[in-house]
C-alpha cells in the first residue's frame, strides 16, 4: 500500500522509462497463486515443476520449506498460464503421490508476503533520492558502498512491485525477490 | 550380529514374496546382481526375457489378463531405459506395473559412471510414483507403498530405482504391513448426493447411453453396467479398453464407439440425450471434434480419478468413486420412463450401417479375425498389437469376459501384443491366449519368441502381414494423395521361417478357404507357441472412420471417391 502519487504514463521520459519497468515486471499477466502441503523429500520439487511446466504455465515464483509438521513442507506457487485450466492444475498436483494438498490462494482471505533485495547504483544526489524513497516504503539500508545500496524491503507483492518502479531505469543493477508465501487467515486451511 | 541380517537384495526377494508375486519378467545386468542372486534362493520365478520392453510388455499383459501387478528387475542405465516405452504404455492405460531398476553404487550417482542413468530423473513423467532408494532399511516400507499406490484407486506403474551398495548390504528393518500416505486417497464409494442427481438425470432421459471404459474392467463393474442397461432400455458402448467389461454380444451392446467404431454405435452416441462415462475418460478418440460432441445431451461421468472432471468434457453430474460401487448403489434410485423406441432406433441403425468387408478379392484380415471370433466365442484372452489389425480385431472380436482383451490404447505401442500374450499366458495357464499382431509391430519384439519357445507357452501369435505399416498407408492415402513415405515393410523375413529358427511351430494361411482349418489346428496346438501367418491383401482400410478433429457426423463408412481434407486434430 502506497501513498505515492500515481504517475501519468507519456508525460515525460522519466515516466515512459518507469512504465518499462513496469512492463518488465510483467505486471499485465494474470497470476496465480497455489499453496500446497508436500512430503519433504527429494523430488518432490521436480514433480510439482513438471505439472506446471507439461502445460505450458510459467513458474514466477516459487517457495518451499519445511512447515510446522516436522517431515513435510509448505510450497507456495506463483504462475501464469491459461486460467481455464487452472483448476485442472490443481487436480493434477493434488494426484501427485507426495503432495497432501494444493489449493488456489489467488482471491482467498490470506495474508501474503515477500521480501525484495534491490541493488541501486547511486552516489551524492541520486543517493538521497534513493534513500528518500526507501523510508517512505520502510525499506532498510543493508549495504551502503561507495556507488550503490542495497535495499532490503518486504510486504505484499503489489507494493514490492511499487516501489522497484520508483528508481529511474538503470539505476537498478539487481533484484532478487524471495517469492510470495502466503498463510490463510483465522483458522483456515493454506 | 551383522552377519545374520539378510542383505538389501534377499530382503526385497522376501519382500515381493509377501506381496504374492509368482514371475519376475527381467534381465539381468551388472547393477543388478545382487538381485538377481537372491532370486536363486526364491521360489519366484524368473523369466528372462530377451529386451527389457519385451519384460514391461510382459508384465503389463500378466497384469491386464489377472488383475494382479506385474513385476518387472533389469539393471541400471540402458536396461533401464529400456523400460520407459513400457512404463508409458501402462501409465497411459492405467496398468500395475513395478519396475525393479539396479542404479550404480550411491557414491557414484551423478558422476556419469559405467551404465549410470537418472532413470527416476528420466521417468518421473511416465510413473505414477517412483523410488530411488539409499538406505536398505527402506526396503520393506518402499515395497509395500509400491505395491499399493501400483494396484489402487486408479491404477498405474511404480519404479523403484535400487543402487548397488543399498542391495549389497545388510537390511536391518523389520517388514511392514501399513503404509503411511497422507498425499494419498482411495475413493471409493460416490457422493450421495451425485449419485442421486445422476439417478434423476437418467430417470428422466429419453434416450440414455452407457459409456464403458477401462474403469469398468478394472473395478469389475460388467454385470452392473448390464443391470442398468437392461432397466434404462440403454444401449451399451465401450472403448478399447472398456471392451469385455460388459459382454459385448448382448443384444444392447453397440461395441466400440469412436474414431474406428462401428456406425451403428457412433450414431447412437451422436443422437443420445444422456450419456453416461462409466469408467472412461472422453478421450480424442471418442469424441472427435470436442465442441460438436453430444451437444444438447446432458453427461454423467464416473470416474475415481477426479482429475479427469472437466478435462476434456465439463459432465453435469460427476462422481468420484469406484465403478462398480457407484453403479450398485446408482441403479436401485433409477426409475426410467423409456420406451422400446429407443432402442429400436439402435438396432435399425445396426440392421442398416452393419460392419462389412469383401469376401472377394484376396484374404482380407477382417475375414480371419471374425473366423477366429467364432472359433474362441470370447473364451480366448486376445492381445493385439498396434494399427489396423487392432481396430479390426476390436470390430470383430467380440469380448464378453472381463480381462480377456488386452490392447495398447493409450499410448498405442507397437511391438506391444505378442510379449503381452505371454505376460497373459503365465498368469492364465489354463486359458487360450491369442496374439493378433502386424508384420510391422511384432518384428520390435519379435526376440520374444525365445521366450515363448523356452517355457512351452502355448500361445498362438496371429501374424497379419500385409508387408505395410498398415494404418499410416491408410493415412496417406486418404489425406495425402496416396504419397506413400515411411510405411513400405520391404526386406520382411519370411516369418514362418523365423519361428522356426526359434523352434516355434508355425503356420500358413494364404486363401480364405484356409482360414478355419490353420485357426483350429494352431488353437488345438498346446505343447507350446504356435505362429500362424496370415498373407492378407497388401492393401485395405479400416471403416467406419471419424478422421481426427473431425465431428461425428463427419464419419466416413466406405472409402470416398474424391479425395478428402487433413485432418484437424492430433494423428
Amino acid at each position: 500500500m502506497s501513498s505515492v502519487t500515481p504517475f501519468e504514463p507519456g508525460t515525460s521520459s522519466r515516466a515512459s522509462s518507469l512504465h518499462s519497468n513496469l512492463a518488465e515486471l510483467g505486471e499485465t499477466k494474470a497470476l496465480h497463486t497455489i499453496a500446497l502441503l508436500v512430503r519433504n523429500a527429494p523430488g518432490v520439487l521436480v514433480r510439482v515443476a513438471m505439472v506446471f511446466s507439461r502445460r505450458g504455465y510459467n513458474i514466477e515464483s516459487l517457495v518451499v520449506s519445511p512447515g510446522a509438521r516436522r517431515g513435510f513442507s509448505r510450497m507456495t506457487v506463483t504462475c501464469s498460464g491459461d486460467p481455464s485450466i487452472l483448476e485442472q492444475m490443481i487436480k493434477q498436483l493434488t494426484k501427485l503421490i507426495d503432495v497432501v494438498h494444493a489449493l488456489d490462494h489467488t482471491t482467498s482471505d490470506r495474508f501474503e508476503t515477500e521480501i525484495a533485495l534491490i541493488k541501486i547504483r547511486c552516489s551524492g544526489d541520486s543517493r538521497r533520492e534513493v534513500l528518500e524513497i526507501a523510508e517512505h516504503f520502510n525499506a532498510k539500508v543493508v549495504d551502503y558502498a561507495f556507488e550503490s545500496v542495497i535495499l532490503r524491503v518486504f510486504g505484499g507483492s503489489e507494493k514490492l512491485d511499487a516501489m522497484i518502479t520508483l528508481f529511474p531505469e538503470g539505476k537498478i543493477v539487481e533484484l532478487v525477490r524471495s517469492g510470495k508465501i502466503v498463510m490463510a487467515r483465522a483458522l483456515e486451511v493454506t | 550380529m551383522e552377519s545374520m541380517l539378510p542383505t538389501g537384495a534377499q530382503k526385497l526377494i522376501q519382500c515381493l514374496e509377501r506381496e504374492g508375486v509368482e514371475y519376475i519378467f527381467g534381465y539381468s545386468g551388472g547393477a543388478a546382481m545382487p538381485i538377481f542372486d537372491a532370486l536363486v534362493d526364491s521360489d519366484i520365478e524368473l523369466i528372462l526375457v530377451r529386451h527389457e520392453q519385451g519384460a514391461t510388455h510382459m508384465a503389463d499383459g500378466y497384469a491386464r489378463a489377472t488383475g494382479k501387478p506385474g513385476v518387472v528387475l533389469v539393471t541400471s542405465g540402458p536396461g533401464a531405459t529400456n523400460t520407459v516405452t513400457g512404463l508409458l504404455t501402462a501409465h497411459m492405460d492405467s496398468v500395475p506395473i513395478i519396475v525393479l531398476t539396479g542404479q550404480t553404487i550411491s557414491s557414484m550417482l551423478g558422476k556419469d559412471g559405467f551404465q549410470e542413468a537418472d532413470t527416476t530423473g528420466i521417468t518421473y513423467a511416465v510413473v505414477k510414483h517412483s523410488y530411488l532408494l539409499n538406505d536398505a532399511a527402506d526396503i520393506p516400507r518402499t515395497t509395500r507403498e509400491a505395491f499399493h499406490i501400483a494396484t489402487t484407486g486408479r491404477p498405474g506403474p511404480v519404479l523403484i530405482d535400487l543402487p548397488k551398495d543399498v542391495t549389497q548390504g545388510p537390511c536391518d528393518a523389520a517388514f511392514v504391513d501399513e503404509v503411511d500416505l497422507p498425499g494419498y486417497t482411495i475413493p471409493t464409494h460416490g457422493d450421495p448426493d451425485a449419485i442421486r442427481r445422476a439417478a434423476e438425470m437418467l430417470s428422466a432421459a429419453r434416450r440414455p447411453l452407457l459409456y464403458v471404459g477401462h474403469g469398468a474392467v478394472i473395478s469389475n463393474a460388467g454385470k452392473a453396467v448390464i443391470r442398468l442397461a437392461e432397466k434404462l432400455r440403454a444401449p451399451i458402448v465401450n472403448t478399447l479398453l472398456g471392451k469385455g467389461a460388459a459382454d459385448e454380444t448382448h443384444p444392447q451392446h453397440l461395441g466400440m464407439l469412436g474414431m474406428h467404431g462401428t456406425a451403428y454405435a457412433n450414431k447412437a452416441v451422436d443422437a443420445c440425450d444422456c450419456i453416461m462415462a462409466i469408467g472412461a475418460r472422453w478421450d480424442d478418440r471418442i469424441t472427435g471434434k470436442l465442441d460438436e460432441f453430444c451437444l444438447g445431451a446432458s453427461k454423467i461421468h464416473v470416474d475415481i480419478d477426479p482429475a479427469e472432471f472437466g478435462k476434456m468434457v465439463v459432465p453435469d453430474v460427476a462422481i468420484t468413486g469406484d465403478a462398480r460401487l457407484v453403479l450398485d448403489e446408482l441403479i436401485p434410485q433409477v426409475e426410467p420412463e423409456t420406451s422400446d423406441e429407443w432402442l429400436e432406433q439402435c438396432q435399425a441403425w445396426r440392421q442398416r450401417y452393419p460392419l462389412k468387408y469383401a469376401k472377394q478379392g484376396g484374404l482380407r484380415t477382417q475375414h480371419v479375425l471374425d473366423r477366429l471370433n467364432a472359433l474362441t466365442q470370447g473364451n480366448a484372452v486376445i492381445t493385439t498389437d498396434v494399427g489396423q489389425h487392432q481396430m479390426w480385431a476390436a470390430q470383430f472380436c467380440l469380448s464378453t469376459t472381463n480381462r480377456h482383451w488386452v490392447s495398447s490404447g493409450g499410448a498405442g505401442t507397437m511391438g506391444f501384443g505378442f510379449p503381452a500374450s505371454l505376460g497373459a499366458q503365465f498368469g492364465c495357464p489354463d486359458k487360450k491366449v491369442w496374439a493378433i499382431v502386424g508384420d510391422g509391430g511384432f518384428q520390435m519384439t519379435q526376440a520374444e519368441l525365445a521366450t515363448a519357445a523356452i517355457h512351452k507357452l502355448p500361445t498362438k501369435c496371429l501374424i497379419i502381414n500385409n508387408n505395410f505399416l498398415g494404418m499410416v498407408r491408410q493415412w496417406q492415402e486418404l489425406f495425402f494423395e496416396n504419397r506413400l513415405s515411411g510405411v513400405d515393410l520391404v526386406g520382411n523375413p519370411d516369418f514362418v521361417k523365423l519361428a522356426q529358427a526359434y523352434g516355434v511351430k508355425a503356420l500358413r494361411i494364404r486363401r480364405p478357404a484356409d482360414v478355419d482349418r490353420v485357426l483350429a489346428e494352431a488353437h488345438d496346438h498346446d505343447e507350446g507357441p504356435c505362429v500362424v501367418v496370415a498373407e492378407v491383401v497388401k492393401e485395405d482400410n479400416v471403416f467406419p472412420m471419424i478422421p481426427s478433429g473431425a465431428p461425428i457426423s463427419g464419419m466416413i463408412i466406405e472409402k470416398p471417391k474424391g479425395p478428402l481434407a487433413k485432418p484437424t486434430g492430433s494423428t
